[in-house]
């Protein structure tokens, strides 16, 4: 199947997914949000389906190994203090900003919410701007 | 009760993530990498996840109330300001170092990286440094 048509009907269950979590629990499908919440903030009677979604999102792509022998899991681009750097400026900006490619990417525009329209756009252009300069300007941070 | 719908979506959003690319950081590298060998994939992933979604929050809409859930929680701010743009910034470079953003991140997790499991810790510490930081005054909701 080519690549493209694949990456639209893995667009359409990530939507699927927001969907069911909308109708049953009436939660936004936001990756940040709910992982995060794990850590500090959310009550006790607000954890577990905040666990079982973590859970589900984890064993997927194992559960696919198991079916096809393959787990589309890629390997790290970049070396190590790189991965870590990414993660803590990923961590803090998510949280500061209210969300991440799910929670304003997908769930956000789907409202049509103008902070999540703003917050898509800037995080995309500081996306394509890191990767120009780390790749064309400095010559990339290969593993 | 609540774990089994939440549990569905978290596989539906694995799978998609999976199947779509997304848990490949050189795809995700190459959407971002515009001037130089750009792979449009990312744009297939977020118009099918965006219009599934706009469709079908709509439909459930239709409904009172979810059916396990006392109300629909929806985010009730709507004013711009640093905090949303800041953030949006830090973690757009943030992905543009090592292509990974919160859900492509956990859901490679299983697959054993030590360096990915690295990032992911950096990651939580990112999100309790966040919730240090004194809460939003109310002056400049609104």
């Amino acid at each position: 199947m080519h690549p493209w048509l694949l990456a639209a009907i893995g667009g359409v269950l990530i939507g699927l997914a927001a969907v069911v979590l909308m109708a049953a629990l009436g939660r936004i499908a936001g990756i940040s949000g709910i992982a995060s919440g794990l850590l500090a903030g959310a009550a006790a009677g607000d954890r577990g389906w905040r666990v079982a979604f973590v859970a589900g999102l984890v064993a997927a792509p194992l559960l696919l190994l198991l079916v096809r022998g393959d787990s589309g899991i890629g390997s790290p681009q970049v070396a190590w203090p790189w991965m870590v750097a990414a993660g803590l400026l990923v961590g803090f900006g998510t949280r500061l900003g209210g969300g991440c490619t799910s929670g304003h990417g997908v769930c956000g525009m789907a409202r049509l919410s103008p902070r999540s329209l703003l917050a898509t756009v800037v995080f995309i252009v500081f996306g394509v701007i890191t990767v120009y300069v780390t790749r064309h300007l400095f010559g990339g941070l290969a593993a | 009760m609540k774990y089994l719908p939440a549990l569905l979506a978290g596989l539906l959003f694995g799978f998609g993530l999976a199947l779509a690319g997304m848990t490949q950081p050189a795809v995700v590298l190459g959407f971002l990498d515009v001037f130089g060998a750009w792979n449009p994939r990312l744009l297939f992933v977020m118009a099918g996840a965006v219009l599934t979604t706009a469709i079908g929050y709509r439909l459930v809409w239709r409904r009172a109330q979810p059916w396990l859930a006392p109300r629909f929680s929806l985010p009730d701010t709507r004013h711009i300001d640093a905090r949303l743009v800041g953030g949006a910034a830090l973690f757009g470079i943030g992905w543009g170092i090592a292509g990974y953003c919160p859900g492509p991140a956990l859901a490679s997790l299983g697959a054993g990286l030590w360096s990915v499991w690295l990032l992911m810790a950096a990651m939580a510490i990112g999100w309790w440094l966040a919730a240090q930081l004194p809460a939003r005054s109310d002056a400049k909701r609104g």
